[in-house]
């Protein structure tokens, strides 16, 4: 049998049917809403989360610097006050310098695969025309280890720059535009003046159209000769078995060999950073509309508070505590939050459901998506907290007032 | 009859209302119950009758003097220490019934066992059903208030207050809203829980043939004892 405070707050509830039910309906749909907004943004920033880790290295080490390197004059006169002007940089040659040593420093990391890349600027001339591009050296064997370049290939393989050190691999988007197919042969010209033909063996479609009429790639030693920086590469490019341990992994790297490392995370600050403004502003939506429907709570159990004075003074009379009683209205705060909160899960579940079942097509993406949902057990658990929260805090106040009852005072008035 | 164990004692309990003009409701009350005697208080309407009766059933505080139940002090005791013992020594019968609407006459007799929580809920059940039956209601045990006349509604709130045994009755007009018929009922079974169960009851009565059955009367004008100095004489 349920407990005497159980069974009056029970009784005080259904009482007032129609008060109740409205009060249930607006945890039910304070619940439900929060449910189909979190599941929605929270499915689409995991989505979104993981094209930007899978689309880019997870660090990139690049042949930067974070800190200026020490002046002369610093180092000769230690935290004087020192303004050096005109500082006329030497020409040297860009790039990682020893890059073999330095990438076996990083890859002695456990946890992450690394691969050297020189990227210059370079011409294609075919058919007579020009066009700028983009010529990134790469080792295939690490390539294809940290970069989903891979699977983007539609015709030949990355191995094949292995297999013929004058081949190069460019996108579909270039080939459609100019007219190149497999075999035929470009003309590449690198700004220190070298050129070099070249013989397609590979083409990819990444879907990203400006990435596919511009980016090419040849074997790393090919591109060392051809931009005349034997022995260089200016950058790395990682990708860790655990992406979010890529800020630490990068720290790390700095610390090992001086170059700068950005990790994604570094790289995505402002989206990151977005994303929080985004969380912020739909648990205050959601937040509202679960203190809305805490009003209508409080509401449905003034009322039964003041219209249950009478009932109040005698139970006190007969010796109920002003615990009691507040126990019994905080009780149909905690049954209305209960079974808001289930009617509300399953009600949300439903708009989930029928969310996931909207076809939606990205532009300039062929497939047909769904809607990319989260469905952690995490957000049911935050929705049932909250609403059960506020459906307690809102009964709090009229229980407090209902022990404060004296029954003389009611005895008084009615005799 | 009336053993001499006094049950219920208070020496110069005055109880005034706060406010602008303050009101005494009673002044100077010294009085002993003993275990097992029928008490009726009776005077004019505004006498302080009820008042007198809140204070003796702890539902109200003397602003000066002492009560003490069952031999012990209850000045000083909070609100919580108050409804304990209110649980478990007293029981209250009002004019008007005040029963919860929405329970049956079974769930009203229960509450304050279930509160007390002393019976298994089986022996509840046992105990309520035979509170009502000896009240001669049998059959009505699962009606609502709603469901009964206002004379079984008033045996319901006399079977209420029998609930947990309590060494003192208290009852503020018991058959003052009920038809002739009906509070001939109610008396009779209030005389005969006095005189058969020997139970020790105090009641605000304005019907002489109600006091007339009691062991003693107790009058009251203007909030004060008339017969305050024969009580004396007697300590
Ligand atoms: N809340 C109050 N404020 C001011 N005066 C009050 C209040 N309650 C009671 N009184 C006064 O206190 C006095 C005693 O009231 P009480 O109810 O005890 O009288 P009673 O003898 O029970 O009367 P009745 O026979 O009509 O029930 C009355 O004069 C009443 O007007
Ligand atoms: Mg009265």
């Amino acid at each position: 049998m349920v407990s005497v405070h159980t069974q009056i707050a029970l009784s005080h509830l259904t009482s007032r049917t129609r008060q109740t039910l409205v009060s249930l309906m607006g945890i039910v749909l304070g619940v439900a809403f929060f449910l189909a907004v979190s599941s929605l943004m929270r499915g689409s920033e995991q989505d979104f989360l993981d094209r930007l880790v899978n689309n880019q290295p997870h660090v990139t080490v690049s042949d930067e610097f974070r800190q200026a390197p020490v002046q002369p004059a610093e180092r000769r006169f230690p935290g004087g006050a020192v303004e050096i002007r005109s500082v006329k940089p030497k020409t040297e040659v860009r790039g990682i310098r020893q890059y073999k040593s330095k990438l076996s420093q990083v890859d002695s990391i456990a946890g992450i695969q690394v691969a050297p890349v020189l990227a210059g600027q370079a011409i294609i001339t075919f058919a007579g025309r020009d066009v700028g591009v983009t010529l990134s050296g790469v080792v295939p064997a690490r390539m294809k280890g940290v970069s989903s370049i891979e699977k983007d290939i539609t015709k030949g393989s990355l191995d094949d720059l292995d297999a013929n050190p004058n081949g190069v691999i460019i996108g579909e988007g270039l080939a459609e535009r100019y007219r190149i197919s497999m075999g035929d042969n470009l003309l590449l010209a690198s700004p220190k003046g070298q050129v070099r033909t070249l013989k397609v063996v590979g083409m990819f479609r990444t879907g990203n159209q400006a990435y596919d009429e511009s980016q090419t790639f040849a074997a790393l030693k090919r591109v060392q000769a051809l931009m005349d920086r034997p022995n260089i590469a200016n950058s790395f490019i990682l990708r860790a078995d655990d992406p979010y341990r890529a800020r630490a992994i990068a720290a790390e790297i700095e610390r090992r060999i001086g170059y700068k490392a950005v990790s994604w995370q570094e790289a995505s600050e402002d989206i990151m950073s977005l994303l929080l403004v985004r969380n912020i502003i739909m648990y205050s939506v959601v937040l509202a509309i679960l203190v809305v429907a805490s009003f209508g709570i409080y509401n449905v159990i003034s009322t039964v508070v003041l219209e249950k004075t009478r009932d109040i003074a005698i139970l006190k009379s007969m010796g109920f505590h002003a615990r009691d009683i507040r126990r019994i209205f905080v009780i149909e705060g905690a049954v209305v939050g209960a079974i808001g909160s289930l009617l509300g899960v399953l009600l949300g579940m439903f708009i989930m459901w029928v969310l996931v079942q909207i076809p939606i097509k990205p532009p300039g993406v062929a497939e047909v998506v769904k809607l990319p949902l989260y469905w952690g057990v995490d957000q049911f658990v935050l929705a049932i907290a909250f609403a059960m929260g506020s459906a307690v805090g809102a009964a709090w106040l009229p229980a407090r007032k209902g022990g404060r009852v004296q029954p003389v005072d009611i005895l008084r008035g009615a005799a | 009859m009336a053993d001499a164990t006094p049950v219920l004692r208070t020496r110069g309990m005055t109880r005034v209302l706060p406010g602008e003009v303050p009101v005494t409701l009673v002044e100077d009350i010294s009085l002993s119950i003993r275990q097992g005697e029928f008490a009726v208080i009776m005077g004019p309407s505004g006498s302080g009758k009820s008042s007198l009766l809140y204070l003796l059933g702890l539902l109200d505080r003397p602003t000066s003097g002492q009560l003490w139940l069952d031999g012990e002090d209850t000045s000083g005791f909070d609100e919580d220490r108050l409804a304990s013992i209110r649980l478990e020594k007293l029981g209250f019968v009002f004019q008007f019934h005040f029963l919860l609407a929405e329970f049956s006459a079974m769930d009203n007799v229960m509450l304050p066992m279930r509160k007390l929580g002393r019976l298994t809920e089986a022996q509840q059940r046992d105990r309520a059903h035979g509170l009502l039956a000896d009240l001669g209601l049998d059959g009505h045990q699962h009606k609502r208030p709603g469901q009964m006349s206002g004379g079984q509604r008033q045996r319901v709130a006399i079977a209420r207050a029998l609930a947990n045994d309590p060494l003192v009755i208290l009852a503020d007009e018991p058959t003052g809203a009920l038809d002739t018929k009906s509070s001939i009922v109610v008396r009779e079974i209030l005389h005969d829980l006095a005189h058969r169960q020997n139970r020790t009851i105090i009641a605000v009565t304005h019907d002489p043939d109600f006091a007339s059955a009691a062991d003693r009367q107790i009058h009251i004008v203007d909030g004060r004892l008339t017969d305050n100095d024969a009580w004396r004489a007697e300590h």
